[in-house]
Order: C-alpha cells, then structure tokens, then sequence
C-alpha cells in the first residue's frame, strides 16, 4: 500500500474510533429512557403525540413472542406499502420522466428487499423509478429497517440487563425513539453536508444538455438523470441500508461526487454498528464487554482491508502490456481501474468494498463484478461470515452477541461448567435458538447457490463466463442471504427465478433470525442473575475475544471454503496462470 | 393481535409521515437554500445561457483535438447520464481483455509517436460509466495529441492541464484528478485568447 493510502485508511479508523463513545452513550441514553439533552425536547413533545394518535402506551412493554409479532407486522406494512408504491407509481405524482409500474416480481423483490434492511438493487434507480417511489417508498424503509433491527438488539441487550422479568420492552417505542432521536437528526445534518458536495435534491425532471461533441448518433445532446437523492443517500449510508438512488450507487457522481463525500458515506456506513458496541457496554453496566466486541470485529476487519487494498492496487496481469503503466504514482493510482472512478482510486475503492459487506450496506463505490478475485473474495467472505463484524444496524451486534454464546458454550464444553455470559446461564433453549440463528444463513446461500446453477434460469443470468459466472451466482446469495445487498452486478438478477428466489432469502434471514434472538432475549430475562464464581470464564478479555474470533471465521470458513474454491480461489489461479 | 393492529397502522402512517414527506422536504428546503448550485445538479451554462452539461457528469470525447476521458459503458451510448452503468466485466473475461487492446491501438493511432505509457485508468472504464475526471498522468498522455492537433506548444498546455489538475481533497483525501469537460472547455476558450491576440 502507498504511504498516502495507509495514511487515508489509519485516518478513516482512527475518526470512527474516536466517535464511538460519544454517539453510543447517547444512544444507550436514548433507550435507557433517560431524558436526553437540550434541543431534542421537542422531539419529545413530538415523540409524545405520536404516542397519543396510535394509542400506544409507552409503559407497557412486552413479552418476547408480543415484539416479534410487533416486529412482523410493523414490516409486514413496510413491504405491503413499498409494493403498492410501486405499481401504482404510473399514477401518482412526482413522476415527471412517467415511470411505467414495476411488474410483479421485481416489485416484490424490491419491497421485501428494503424492509428487511438488504436494499439489494434489482432494478436501475434513474431508469425505473418515480421520485415519490423513491422518497416515501425507499426512504422511508431504509429509516424503519434500519429501526427495526436497532429495536431488536436493545430487546436482546434488556435480556442480559435485566433478571426475573417477563417483557423485554415495547417495540413500538424502541422503534419511534430510534427514529426520531437517532437516525433522523443524524440523517438531516448528514443529508445537507452531502448537498454541499454536490449530491443532488430536486424535484426537477431530467436536464437536456447541449454538448460540447456530438455523443450519439451525431446529436449533441445528454439527458441528466436529478431527483431528491441526498435526504435517501444520507439514511442509506447511516442505516447501513445500501440500495443506491441510481443504478450504480455511490460510484455515480451524484450520488458520492468527491473524495470528502465518499470519506463521510464511509464513516457513516460504520459509525452505528460500531458506537452500538459502546451502547451495548453502558445498557449492560459493563463497557469493557462492549469494547471487547469491537476490537474483536476490528480484528477481523483490518487484515481484510489489507488484503483488498493489496489485490486491487497489484493490478490485473492479463492487462499486462509494455505500452502501459499500471503502478501507482503520483500522478495516477494504478491498479485495476476497471469499474473504479478516477477520484476514489485504488484505496477508496477497496476500503470501502470491505466496509460496505463487513456492515450490512452493501451500498458501493466501485464495481465489485470486476475486482480481482483476491478483492473480489474479501467481501463476498465478510457477508458470509453472518454479518456479524460490524454488521447491519443493530442486527450486526445481535448476531456477533449469538456468535458470543456459541463461543462461551464451546468454552463450557472444554471445562465441563454450565456456560455464562453476562451473568446469564446459557442452557439448551438458547442454543437452539443460537444455532439457528448461525445455521439458517449457510443453508440459504449454500442452497440457493446450489439451486441456482442446476437450473437453466438460473445459469442464463450469469454474465462473465468461467469460474467467475458462479462468483456472481455465490455472492448474490451470500448478499440476500445475510441482508448485505451489494452485488457482482453483471448477473441479470432482474428476472423472475433471481427476483422471486432472492426475495425469499433475504426475507428468511432477516426474520428467520429476528425470531429467535428475540427468543433469547426473552428467555434470558426470566432468568436470575448468577455472580460471578471461580469458575465464571471472564468475557472481557483479550482471551476470550480471540475465543470468538476464531469461533466466528472457523464457523464460517468450514462452511465456505468449499464454495469459495470454485469460485474466486479457481480464477486467481487461472488467472495467475495464464499470465 | 387485533389490538395490535391500530398502533402498526398508525405508527406506521405517522412515521411514513415524518422520515418520507417532512424530512425530505425539510433537506430540500436546506439544500436548495444553502447549495442551490451542487443540489440542482452543479450546472454548466455556456455563452448564450443554454445548459452545456454539469460540472460533475462526464461527456464522451473522441476528437483528437479534446482531451478524452474514461471510457464509459452505459449503453446504448457511452455517458448516458440517465441510465449510469459500468462494465461489470470480471478480470479474467476474454471481452475485457480484448477492449483494453482496443482502447490502447486507439489511442496509439491518434498519436502513433507519442511514446509515454499509457495510464491504465485511460483504457479501463469507469464504475459510474459518467467519471468526470481523469489521472494527472491520462492528461499528461494526451498533451502530446493535443498540442499536435491544435497547433500549441507542449508547455502551452501543460500549463493549462496543471491549471485544472485538483490534488488530493484538503491535500488528504482521494486521488489527484483532472476534470475532462472543464478542461475542455477550457482549452476551446484558450484557442479563442490566441487568436484575439
């Protein structure tokens, strides 16, 4: 990597540590109910009335299985009004290109696709959707999935803090609170620092420009795609949602136009996973515990920037030829360009394909379809690892906390004692619901890959040839199937089998595991708390977090080598070879 | 559940509200205030005040007498700025490797004794397929071209190119860059001065 480059990476590292303890004890104030300060008074007033109009009784919490059921229905709406959105767009307003109704399956692949926070991107943003699709559909859903998962943790994190008790909150006032005090002030400032850069926000039709050389057909002309795109960038980015406003994301120059927007969407992709960590250490009454999560998920994290960075910066060897220059300077990055923009280069362009699919964003500033396959594997691994190293808001820390009792049960196993994590005895039920949890993503990208290239529906949406084709089959699934929703966006996913299957896999991982976290959360809240005994295996330390990394990348090596063999491990050979 | 049911609807209702209608409109209303300029799409206006493309899309180049820029592969043109798309072509396809020896004879051919190397950013397409911009080095490329065609001297324009080289944001973040179209335009302006002179 190039001075310069290590600099950028250490700066980006070293600003999202440095804001993890002042956002994440706001935020574990905001669910600890305690009044939080100054201006937010009148989002309490706010937050009062919304109350009052839905008749909800903010004291009133609820047992495990009354959330989930809040959870489902609250989403189930959230799919249901994205769906109708869209096939009705046609005659609705704000529609000024008159954007037909999306058919079917896309439609419905788009619905389920932004509730369950994956925001994978079937469609192309400016060629297909209206912008009142886009503001009250998209919007709207990347702010209530990215709610509900934040929800779901604090349900969890209720399971651990409290004992003998039979609720673990209510969720229609977990998911308003993280609305309104968290992710709409953060989004508003975000949105209009972003506008500052360049993004867009109108309403205004698409602009016919006059040229300065003919571009088509001898006519000098370029229509210019606008739209109200900083207000959806901002919550996309924040609420590690991903789904970009136009076809390809944040690599468009509306939608991430200077190397500061594309440094600010990178700290925000991050920034709530991360300060979770630190909420979850305050709400439990014990932050090294939250600390050491995050420095076991950074640990994970680092090596693969690395890796990526390295792979992208070396180049491809195919394009290898003595007319031209592929080594960095300081007049050029170098590397593989392909599908890179000029302003974010080599390093922007590989540290964020690593922080984009270790959160659940899976937004993109690059084309991963045409990374080397060494920098191709880093974030198609990170997906596969359950999205627990930093992960979606608020479910990344869910499943690293499952992944926490899996790793404490191995410890029990090997000293022959109940295991406990935060005071908590872990017995058969929740690692049921633990192995769940940890098992139901595999079965879906395994099977669905499996699926996929038996069948011929399957195999002719794939766009590259050779072991690449079944890459881009084995990271669709992988995306879905983990809520990630970047993609190696040469499959043709926009046909019925990939909407219709991939719909299923995101909605399976998403619910699939909320159930039974929730499960947990509610069986360990109607547990006494144990003290802490001789024999209790202290989970703060540098011991136990190497405990649960190699519990996480074993669980998800074992189950992923073999497919990822096939695919980029083949074509690095291949491609090493034919050079 | 049915007395589950009025709270989701409401909530919902209330919440649509507030993250799809107020919040959107409330950073246009800022955007629009604050930045008119980059919100309504950072604009370009030539002599007679008709639009001639934004700062921030790049346009398709291939007059040796312009500098060019990134390849583009929206289609069914190249710099369709309202359908964005790259190549999505992965490292090993045969049809990436062909276009790139394509784009290399291409360039080769405008300026057959130009004997720099290449930039690879010049012969690799963009992600946005709209890249404005381009590496110091891929301008520097050209200068030789340019100068040629135009009837410049070299220093000429590369004085005009460091002009327009933007470096690094705030000396730190991203990659030195030149913008193609303000370059340009630019040097269309330039062959006006000297001829006036």
């Amino acid at each position: 990597m190039t001075e310069q480059g290590l600099l950028q990476v250490t700066l980006y590292l070293a600003i999202l540590l440095l804001l993890v303890r002042p956002l994440g004890g706001y935020m574990a104030r905001v669910y600890l109910n305690a009044p939080p300060a100054g201006p937010s008074r009148w989002l309490t007033g706010i937050e009062r009335g919304i109350y009052r109009l839905s008749s909800i009784d903010p004291d009133q919490e609820m047992c495990w299985p009354q959330y989930a059921l809040a959870v489902l229905l609250f989403n189930l709406l959230g799919i249901v009004a994205v769906f109708v959105l869209e096939r009705w767009q046609a005659i609705l307003p704000l529609n000024p290109q008159g954007m037909a109704a999306i058919g079917v399956d896309s439609a419905l692949n788009t619905a389920v696709s932004f509730a369950t926070n994956t925001n994978w991107q079937g469609y192309g943003g400016e060629t297909t959707l209206s912008y009142l699709t886009q503001m009250l559909g998209l919007t709207v859903q990347n702010f209530l999935s990215a709610a509900s998962g934040m929800a779901v943790l604090v349900a969890l994190i209720r399971g651990f803090s409290r004992h003998n008790a039979e609720t673990i909150g209510n969720f229609w006032v977990d998911m308003t609170r993280s609305v309104l005090y968290i992710l709409l002030p953060l989004s508003l400032v975000f949105a209009v620092i972003l506008a500052g850069q360049g993004v867009l926000q109108n309403y205004a039709p698409y602009q016919t420009v006059t040229t300065v050389e003919a571009q088509n057909q001898a006519a000098r002309q370029q229509t210019i795609a606008m739209g109200p795109v900083a207000s959806q960038l901002a919550i996309k980015q924040l609420g590690t949602n991903g789904g970009g406003f136009f076809n390809v994301n944040s690599s468009h120059p509306f939608e991430n136009p200077t190397p500061l927007s594309n440094f600010l969407e990178m700290l925000a992709i991050l920034l709530i996973p991360a300060a979770l960590c630190y909420s979850f250490g305050v709400m439990i009454g014990d932050t090294r515990q939250g600390w050491l999560i995050l420095a076991t998920m950074a640990a994970i994290f680092i090596p693969l920037v690395l890796l990526t960075v390295a792979a992208e910066q070396a180049g491809n060897p195919l394009l290898a030829n003595p007319d031209v220059d592929q080594a960095a300077s300081l007049t050029q990055a170098g590397g593989n360009m392909e599908g890179k923009e000029t302003r974010f280069g080599i390093v922007n362009s590989a540290l964020w394909a690593v922080v984009t699919t270790a959160a659940s964003n899976g937004s993109v500033n690059a084309m991963h379809d045409s990374f080397t396959p060494l920098g191709g594997l880093a974030p198609m691994a990170l997906m596969q690892l359950g999205e627990v190293v930093f992960g979606g808001v608020g479910s990344g820390l869910y499943g690293m906390i499952v992944f926490a009792l899996v790793a404490v049960f191995i410890a029990g196993l090997m000293i022959g004692r109940t295991p406990e994590y935060l005071g908590k005895k872990i017995e058969a039920f929740e690692m049921k619901m633990a192995a769940l949890v940890i098992l139901i993503p595999p079965l879906l990208v395994l099977g669905g890959t499996a699926l996929a290239v038996m069948l011929d529906v399957g195999k002719t949406s794939i766009f590259n040839p050779g072991a690449h084709g079944f890459s881009e089959v084995l990271y669709a699934f992988s995306s879905a199937g983990n809520n990630n929703g970047s993609a190696f966006a040469g499959l043709n996913a926009n046909v019925p089998f990939y909407n219709l299957s991939l719909a299923i896999a995101m909605l399976i991982a998403r619910y699939g595991l909320m159930v039974p976290v929730l499960a947990i959360a509610g069986s360990l809240a109607a547990k006494k708390s144990v003290p802490v005994g001789a024999g209790t295996l202290p989970t703060h330390t540098p011991l136990f977090g190497m405990l649960l990394l190699v519990v996480v990348v074993m669980v998800g090596a074992l189950t992923f080598v073999p497919a990822l063999a096939l695919g980029p491990i083949v074509e690095h050979l291949q491609m090493i070879g034919l050079h | 559940m049915l007395n589950y049911l009025k709270p989701t609807i409401v909530l919902f209702a209330l919440l649509t509200l507030l993250t799809g209608v107020v919040y959107p409109l409330l950073v246009t209303a800022l955007a629009q205030g604050l930045f008119p300029i980059q919100a309504n799409g950072s604009l370009l206006k030539g002599a007679e005040d008709q639009l001639i493309g934004s700062e921030i899309i790049g346009q398709h180049f291939s007059d040796p007498k312009y500098f060019w820029g990134r390849p583009s592969a929206t289609s069914p043109y190249p710099y369709n700025a309202a359908a964005s798309s790259g190549s999505n072509l992965g490292p090993t396809n045969p049809l990436l490797i062909n276009a790139v020896k394509t784009r290399i004879d291409e360039l080769k051919k405008a300026d057959p004794v130009n004997h720099l190397k290449i930039p690879i950013d010049l012969v690799t397409s963009s992600a946005s397929g709209l890249d404005p911009q381009i590496s110091v080095a891929a301008a520097e490329y050209q200068i030789h071209r340019v100068a040629n065609v135009r009837h410049l001297s070299e220093k000429q324009l590369r004085h005009l190119v460091h002009e327009h080289t933007e470096g690094r944001q705030w000396h730190l973040f991203g990659e030195a860059r030149v913008n193609v179209l303000k370059l340009n335009l630019a040097l269309d302006a330039f062959k006006f001065q000297s001829w006036s002179k």
